[in-house]
């Protein structure tokens, strides 16, 4: 159980310049935690309210309208955010082979990101909302968020700047394009005209609105919930597999096409709506390109694995990396098929995307962050492992079964309920009433909630072995190598000679 | 749709389509390397970062490059059949405003001759006709059920309709008219008329005592002597009038309910409800079936022989127009 061996702290006399800034990415790290037990509590409560609708006893700001928006916010900002914060600010400095650009702006995102979070976790139970899915955060807050973003672009594209090595890695280029794509539909789709300290108005109006939240949003799934944590795979994968990259050239060649194909698909989330009809199949046919560069990724992390599959088997760590791969190759394969405009006939308004969601969040983004948390929580306290291996075993097992209910039941639900809305009697009138429907769905909310309840609790145990492993270490600060050859980064032992550099 | 359009956008759309599905086959063209033979392994990139992160330079998985091929393919394809490229509306003339439109008239044309057949015959005959309930009681499911309950027993403020008890009444005409225009229940705030919360209590225990219920009797005398106001709508007897839709307050039946708290609810701030009209959206035919279908729930009274013109009403009752006044200031002091 305790595995715990220090690793080798330098000497004393190493002075700040000469280590990396881990203090930042420690704070990130212990919130990743954090907000992932409360973002996921409040999922597990509205899971309960659809089931219970009495549940909070009428109180206005734990109804279901509220802690909706909650639970989104804090998942994915509050819990995905500082995940993304954490392993991006210790990739790039390990990959640059340099500190941070700045310890005091990197602070200061940190700081701020922590006041936006629990500034939306008091406005939004008081209803306090812009309305827009993923954007309800009222203007002064999105003001406060727009400046604690340019900030982590300054800090993060600084350091590139000042990179020792002479490549920027694969890595750094999903984060880059993620952080670059954020801000920019982050300032466009919350442009409003404010009209009181916590209420306005979007600057656009009707379809044109709609356009634009779309195209936000099926971006923040895009950037926000896949290339940032591509960025993520591509470094922690490689790292705990010990292998080199599949495929550099299909990482170039996926890359480009994903950022580039996200850009139209927004569309999808509109179907049979005033949008115009060739907007709509706009989005329809470049959700389908995307299914090829959304499986690039997938093939480029599972493939990192051949010659050392049997890893997989007693390295519980590597099982979320890897499991969190196929997850996404699965939503990703399920979302353009979902786009097709006669499949989002039947799967729009069901469960079937809470379903898809969910296969995303908890199978993809929920997992690659947690593997990743379980590699970089023990270094960055100065220990080799984390403090119970076993523990993170038992949590991959606990998430994983969770994952699995959560997901087939909302499948079977969603169809179901797709099915029931659509069939009509010989006389042309509905076979089910909506009361029906929602009656017929409750198992399946069941099932969705022990499914839920499993991942919280899984997530409970981590936080248990994090606190065991945070008390076993101290703050460790790892040296900055610096034995680097002039011009280029070293080839290793086992490199043949290098191919041409091309392309990069 | 595409007549929003104009040119500038629709040669924009349409060429910023086809350059991009072109240039990401190009891309994927270009970067398209020798395949290994079998037996030789990637080499390596060439680049080293943090101790051992390196890549090899595996060629692009065949079989992904075609999936990414064929998306192509297929896109360009469906943007030669369907609307896509700006205002080219695709070689199948499909839109989505047609398709709904063929599917409306389908219907009309397959469904409508079911209900027509049911105008001829009148509400009592068809209440007792199986089929013409069966299909009433569908109807009311999906257009009704959402307010009234499945079982059309109501909810507070949602009248029950399956009890004798009838806000505008209970014939034939007098519910194809509610489903026809809908209706609005108003009464307006009558807290001051009453004289202050001391006489709401007062009114509330008269109110209480019409239909025997617990009440103090000091009160309800006072409340007695207040309600000339209240008579003006619910009737001197507080029967209630039904050109008003206010509601009998003697049967212990009620909209709202009958705690003491609930009834000063009503006369403290007033009442304002709601029954959306369903002409337009259900049409004469469908609304025939339903005019039969509530009126055998149970609660029927016989046809009136000939078309009431407004013998319900009696004279000294206020101008109609009275109400509607009222509308727009009862809500806001809620
Ligand atoms: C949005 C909610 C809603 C829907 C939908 C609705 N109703 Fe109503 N209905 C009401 C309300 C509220 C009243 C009471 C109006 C008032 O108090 O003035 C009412 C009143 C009525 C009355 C008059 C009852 C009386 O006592 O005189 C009838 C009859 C009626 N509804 C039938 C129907 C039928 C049939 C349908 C389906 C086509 C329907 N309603 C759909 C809300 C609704
Ligand atoms: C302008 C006409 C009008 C006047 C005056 C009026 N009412 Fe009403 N009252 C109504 C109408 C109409 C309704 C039904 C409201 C609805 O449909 O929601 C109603 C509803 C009520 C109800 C609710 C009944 C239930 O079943 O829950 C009570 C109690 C009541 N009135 C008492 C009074 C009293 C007491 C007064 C005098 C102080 C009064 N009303 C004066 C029109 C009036
Ligand atoms: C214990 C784990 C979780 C549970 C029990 C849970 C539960 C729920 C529930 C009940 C809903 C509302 C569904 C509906 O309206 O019908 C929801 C919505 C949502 N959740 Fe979760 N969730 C969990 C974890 C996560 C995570 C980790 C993420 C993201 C990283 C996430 C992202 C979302 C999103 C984006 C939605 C909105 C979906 C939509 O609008 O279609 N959830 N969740
Ligand atoms: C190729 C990639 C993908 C495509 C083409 C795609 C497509 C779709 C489609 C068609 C919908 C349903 C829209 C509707 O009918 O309302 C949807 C919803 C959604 N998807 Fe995906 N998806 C993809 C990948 C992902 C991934 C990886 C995630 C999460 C990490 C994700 C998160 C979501 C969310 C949060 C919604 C719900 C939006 C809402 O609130 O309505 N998607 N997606």
């Amino acid at each position: 159980m305790q595995a715990t061996a220090s690793l080798n702290h330098p000497a004393a006399s190493t002075s700040v310049s000469d280590t990396y800034n881990y203090k930042i990415v420690r704070q990130f790290a212990v919130m990743t935690v954090v907000w992932g037990i409360v973002g996921m509590l409040v999922g597990v409560i509205i899971a309960a309210q659809l089931i219970w609708p009495d549940l909070t006893m009428g109180i206005p700001f734990l109804s279901y309208g509220r802690l909706r928006p909650l639970h989104t916010n804090a998942v994915i900002f509050a819990f995905g955010g500082s995940a993304l914060f954490a392993t991006s600010y210790y990739v790039v400095q390990r990959t640059c082979q340099t500190r941070l650009l700045s310890d005091g702006l990197a602070a200061l995102t940190f700081w701020g990101w922590q006041v936006i979070i629990v500034l939306a976790a008091i406005t939004l139970p008081l209803g306090f909302t812009s309305g827009k899915e993923y954007a309800e955060l009222e203007w002064p807050i999105d003001i406060l968020i727009a400046v604690v973003w340019v900030a982590y672009a300054i800090v993060f594209f600084g350091t590139i700047m000042k990179r020792r090595t002479q490549h920027i890695y694969v890595a750094n280029w999903f984060y880059g394009a993620f952080i670059i794509t954020v801000a920019v539909l982050h300032i466009v789709n919350s442009a409003a005209m404010p009209a009181e300290v916590l209420k306005s108005y979007s600057a656009y109006s009707g379809v044109q609105d709609a356009m634009i939240q779309w195209w936000y949003g099926h971006n923040a799934v895009g950037f926000f919930l896949t290339a940032g944590f591509l960025g993520i795979m591509y470094y922690f994968v490689p790292k705990q597999a010990e292998r080199p990259v599949y495929s550099y050239r299909l990482s170039v060649v996926h890359f480009w096409a994903l950022i580039f194909t996200y850009m139209w698909a927004g569309p999808h989330h509109l179907h049979y709506t005033a949008l115009p009809d060739w907007a709509q199949s706009l989005g329809m046919i470049f959700s389908l390109v995307l299914l090829a560069p959304s499986w690039g990724g997938m093939i480029n992390g599972i493939m990192t694995l051949s010659g050392a599959w049997h890893k997989l088997r007693d390295d519980p760590i590597l099982k979320f990396l890897i499991v969190s791969l196929s997850f996404y190759g699965m939503s990703t394969f399920e979302g353009p098929m979902m786009s097709i405009k006669t499949v989002n006939s039947l799967a729009h308004y069901t469960d079937w995307v809470v379903g898809h969601v969910h296969s995303g969040a908890l199978g993809w983004v929920a997992f690659i962050s947690i593997g990743a948390m379980y590699y970089l929580i023990p270094r960055v306290f100065g220990l080799r492992q984390m403090y119970s291996v076993p523990l993170i075993s038992l949590h991959f097992w606990i998430a994983t079964l969770g994952v699995v209910l959560y997901i087939a039941s909302m499948w079977i639900a969603g169809v179901m309920q797709g099915l029931m809305w659509r069939a009509v009697n010989t006389d042309g009138t509905l076979t089910y009433t909506f009361a029906e429907s929602v009656k017929a769905s409750y198992p399946y909310w069941t099932i969705r909630l022990i499914g839920g309840v499993m991942f919280f609790s899984g997530m409970l145990i981590m936080a248990y072995n994090v606190f065991k492993t945070v008390s076993a270490g101290k703050a460790y600060d790892a040296p900055i190598p610096q034995d680097l050859p002039a011009g280029s980064t070293p080839m290793p032992a086992f490199a043949k000679a290098a191919s041409p550099a091309q392309g990069d | 749709m595409t007549e929003h359009l104009t040119a500038l956008w629709h040669w924009y759309v349409t060429i910023a389509t086809i350059v991009s599905l072109i240039a990401c086959a190009i891309f994927l063209k270009m970067q398209t390397t020798r395949r290994l033979p079998k037996g030789e392994k990637a080499e390596l990139h060439g680049n080293v970062w943090d101790e051992d992160l390196a890549e090899l330079n595996n060629p692009l998985p065949n079989w992904w490059r075609w999936l990414f091929y064929i998306t192509l393919i297929f896109s360009a394809l469906y943007l030669l059949f369907f609307p896509g490229l700006g205002a080219f509306g695709g070689k199948l003339g499909w839109s989505s405003t047609g398709q709904y439109q063929a599917e409306v008239k389908q219907a009309e044309a397959e469904f409508g001759p079911l209900f027509a057949k049911f105008e001829k015959t009148d509400v009592p005959t068809l209440a007792k006709d199986a089929q013409a309930t069966a299909m009433g009681q569908r109807l009311f499911l999906n257009y009704c059920a959402q307010c009234h309950g499945s079982d059309a027993a109501g909810g507070k403020g949602f009248p029950n309709l399956k009890d004798k008890d009838w806000l505008y009444g209970g014939d034939p005409a007098a519910i194809l008219a509610t489903l026809n225009n809908g209706r609005a229940g108003v009464m307006p705030a009558m807290i001051d008329a009453v004289g202050g919360e001391e006489g709401v209590k007062e009114v509330v225990s008269y109110v209480r005592s019409l239909s025997g219920l617990k009440h103090d009797a000091a009160l309800a005398a006072k409340g007695q002597a207040k309600f000339a106001i209240c008579a003006a709508c619910h009737g001197q007897d507080g029967k209630g009038m039904r050109a008003l839709g206010a509601p009998n307050l003697t049967d212990n039946i009620w909209l709202y309910g009958s705690p003491e708290e609930t009834i000063a609810e009503s006369i403290r701030h007033g009442r304002n409800n709601n029954m959306p009209a369903q002409l337009e959206r259900l049409g004469p035919a469908k609304l025939h079936l339903l005019t039969a279908y509530v009126w055998g729930l149970g609660g029927g009274e016989p046809p009136i022989a000939t078309e009431p013109a407004a013998p319900t009403v009696p004279a000294e009752a206020p101008p109609a127009a009275a109400a509607p006044a009222t509308a727009s200031a009862a809500p806001t002091k809620k």
